[in-house]
């Protein structure tokens, strides 16, 4: 029988892999606190509130977060700029109109599972790239509209610089709702995110799952060399 | 400021001639120097315009309101603000309060516009209605708007009063039949000072005015036009339940044994937190009260929207807009997610089916490799 051979193709430096899991970690972090503190647990309780303070906590752990979360989608936005091709922007944002007939060819191929060739990628496929590119601008509205809401409360220069933005919205109400559904959003997110992991994973068997922990992705013997013979596509890195 | 053209008393004469000692007008200038945020010194400022300035001369319009605002001020918790500003001293027009009427109201505000052109305040309270031409608000045969339009031209600044002024309250509400709208969207190139609430505190209202006066200025204002010395505070973070917040104890219902020890009111609607005022720490009818201390949420009175704002006064999380009337984000947010959730349970039954070719030869290969190995 034929075996394949794979080629490893270290596709995600460490910055994109920091960045993953940290930005994963604060998505958490920031859901189940910014839903407890929306709706906050029915709890009865004969203790004063002297000796309590777990909603304070929560609002603390969801600032803090917030705050992480910035940080990092900043440096991989920086990160987009200087990284390798499978990191830098034209993954994300579409500029030439092959971009599109990509992402036609992925929403065939993966999600309508049609018969036709596959657009073999070892970076983000054209859809995952557009995907990560609403999921920027979702990230935008969540710091912009959270820091907005926040603002009042500090007297640091940074989360002041978003003081603005309730007055944009006719008041705070506006914002903390957009802020409350861009929470579910990131939900929505989550779940076609880790299934579409999973699903390339076992599907393919080139390390989809296990590529944000090491890094390498593998791709086939045949395709790596049909690639370096045609030559590589810039946009989206493929 | 330019100084004003007509000889007129002082507001320390006109209170001297009303009886009020000296002492009072110390407490007056002292309290409402306290009330602006001003640093100690700023007493003896308050205290040299109140002596030395003319009073200024003020139009006080009403267009669709109710009162409230009037009310509010002429209660404030100091008796001399209402008599400085409203009383005739220095009231030159307003339809509620004044002595004249008919012919003779329209003339001494005809007067006062053309006497002291660029030098008087122009207060309005209420929104204006410009659908219909504005038939929905008219006075002595001529629209609001008109009035508005005529009055504004003079003005040295211009006052909202109230949310009517302010955002259009509940007559702009959805679906706002009279086309009932605030006056910043009608005035442009005049100084304006935005102070919302229905009604705004009486010491806030005042605060406002005695700065004008004492400055020659209008005062600090934030991103909305609201004057920062009494709206650059929720309510929230300056309410006396808040420590009930940061401790988890909230109240469930109204008539739950936390609503009788009086936990935070967050969960049952309390709009504080997305509310600026200074409610929480000047209160109301001379400071007794105001409606998270006497049980009730605040529904963010001051806020633009606040009738339109989820809807209810009574829930935390709002409905959400163009989806019914019960549905709540979180409603819709966990219908989404399921929807999702079968989407890609649908995508993964189709894939094993359709798919599974590519799947036996990817373990059929892993299998040989085994077996290889053996």
């Amino acid at each position: 029988m034929k075996t394949t051979r794979l080629r490893r193709v270290y596709v995600w430096e460490w910055p994109v892999r920091f960045f993953h899991w940290i930005f994963a970690l604060c998505i958490l972090v920031l859901g189940i606190t910014g839903y407890l503190i929306g709706d906050p647990l029915p709890i009865q309780s004969d203790a004063e509130a002297s000796h309590r303070f777990w909603f304070g906590t929560a609002r603390f752990i969801h600032f803090a977060a917030a705050y992480i979360f910035l940080a990092v989608i900043l440096m991989r936005m920086y990160w987009a700029s200087v990284g390798n091709k499978y990191a830098r922007w034209a993954n994300f944002v579409p500029t030439r109109l092959r971009f599109f007939s990509r992402i036609g060819q992925v929403i065939r191929h993966d999600i309508l599972l049609m018969k036709v060739p596959e657009d073999t990628v070892v970076g983000h496929n054209a859809l995952a790239g557009l995907s990560y590119f609403f999921l920027m601008l979702l990230t935008f509205v969540m710091v912009f509209t959270g820091f907005g809401m926040y603002a009042q409360m500090s007297t640091w220069w940074l989360p002041k610089l978003f003081s603005w933005m309730p007055g944009l919205f006719g008041g705070d109400y506006l914002v903390r709702e957009i802020h409350h559904a861009g929470m579910w959003l990131f939900a929505v997110f989550i779940v076609i995110h880790l299934y579409l992991v999973f699903y390339h994973d076992q599907q393919e068997g080139r390390g989809e799952a296990s590529s944000m922990i090491s890094g390498y992705k593998f791709m086939e013997e045949e395709v790596f060399e049909n690639k370096k013979a045609v030559g590589e596509p810039a946009e989206p890195a493929a | 400021m330019k100084p004003i053209s007509v000889k007129r008393p002082t507001y320390y004469q006109e209170l001297r001639n009303k009886g009020y000692s000296r002492r009072d007008f110390m407490k007056f200038c002292t309290m409402i120097a306290a009330y602006m945020g001003l640093e100690s010194s700023g007493v003896a400022q308050v205290t040299n315009a109140l002596m030395n300035q003319p009073r200024v001369p003020v139009i006080w319009l009403h267009f669709q309101e109710c009162t409230c605002c009037s009310e509010s001020f002429i209660r404030s918790s100091h008796p001399m603000v209402a008599d400085i500003i409203l009383d005739k001293i220095s009231l030159d027009y307003t339809e509620t309060l004044m002595a004249a009427s008919g012919h003779q109201a329209e003339a001494a505000m005809e007067k006062t516009m053309k006497d002291y052109y660029g030098e008087y305040v122009l207060c309005v309270e209420g929104s204006v209605p410009v659908y219909e031409d504005g038939v929905y608000c008219c006075i002595g045969g001529r629209s609001a708007r008109d009035i508005l339009q005529e009055t504004a031209a003079g003005a040295k600044a211009v006052i909202a009063w109230g949310s009517c002024a302010c955002n259009g309250c509940v007559q702009a509400s959805r679906p706002n039949p009279t086309g009932a709208t605030p006056i910043h969207k009608l005035i442009k190139g005049k100084p304006l000072i935005k102070v919302p609430g229905c009604p705004p505190i009486g010491e806030v209202m005042a605060g406002v005015l005695v700065h004008l006066v004492t400055f020659g200025r209008i005062p600090e204002l934030d991103h909305v036009g609201r004057p920062k010395a009494f709206y650059s505070k929720r309510v929230h973070d300056s309410c006396y339940r808040r420590p009930f917040y940061d401790a988890g104890l909230f109240v469930e219902s109204f008539d739950d044994e936390n609503a009788k020890k009086g936990y935070c009111l967050y969960k049952v609607g309390c709009k504080g937190p997305t509310t600026y005022n200074a409610c929480g720490i000047m209160k109301w009818n001379n400071g007794t009260s105001y409606p998270i201390q006497s049980g009730h949420g605040c529904i963010g009175c001051s806020e633009a929207g606040f009738w339109d704002n989820g809807a209810s006064f009574y829930t935390r999380i709002p409905n959400f807009p163009g989806f019914g009337i019960e549905s709540s984000a979180d409603t819709i947010g966990t219908i989404a997610v399921g929807a999702t959730a079968a989407g890609v349970a649908a995508h993964a039954v189709a894939s094993a089916i359709r798919k599974n070719g590519e799947k036996k030869r990817l373990k059929a290969e892993g299998e040989a490799s085994v077996e290889e190995i053996e």
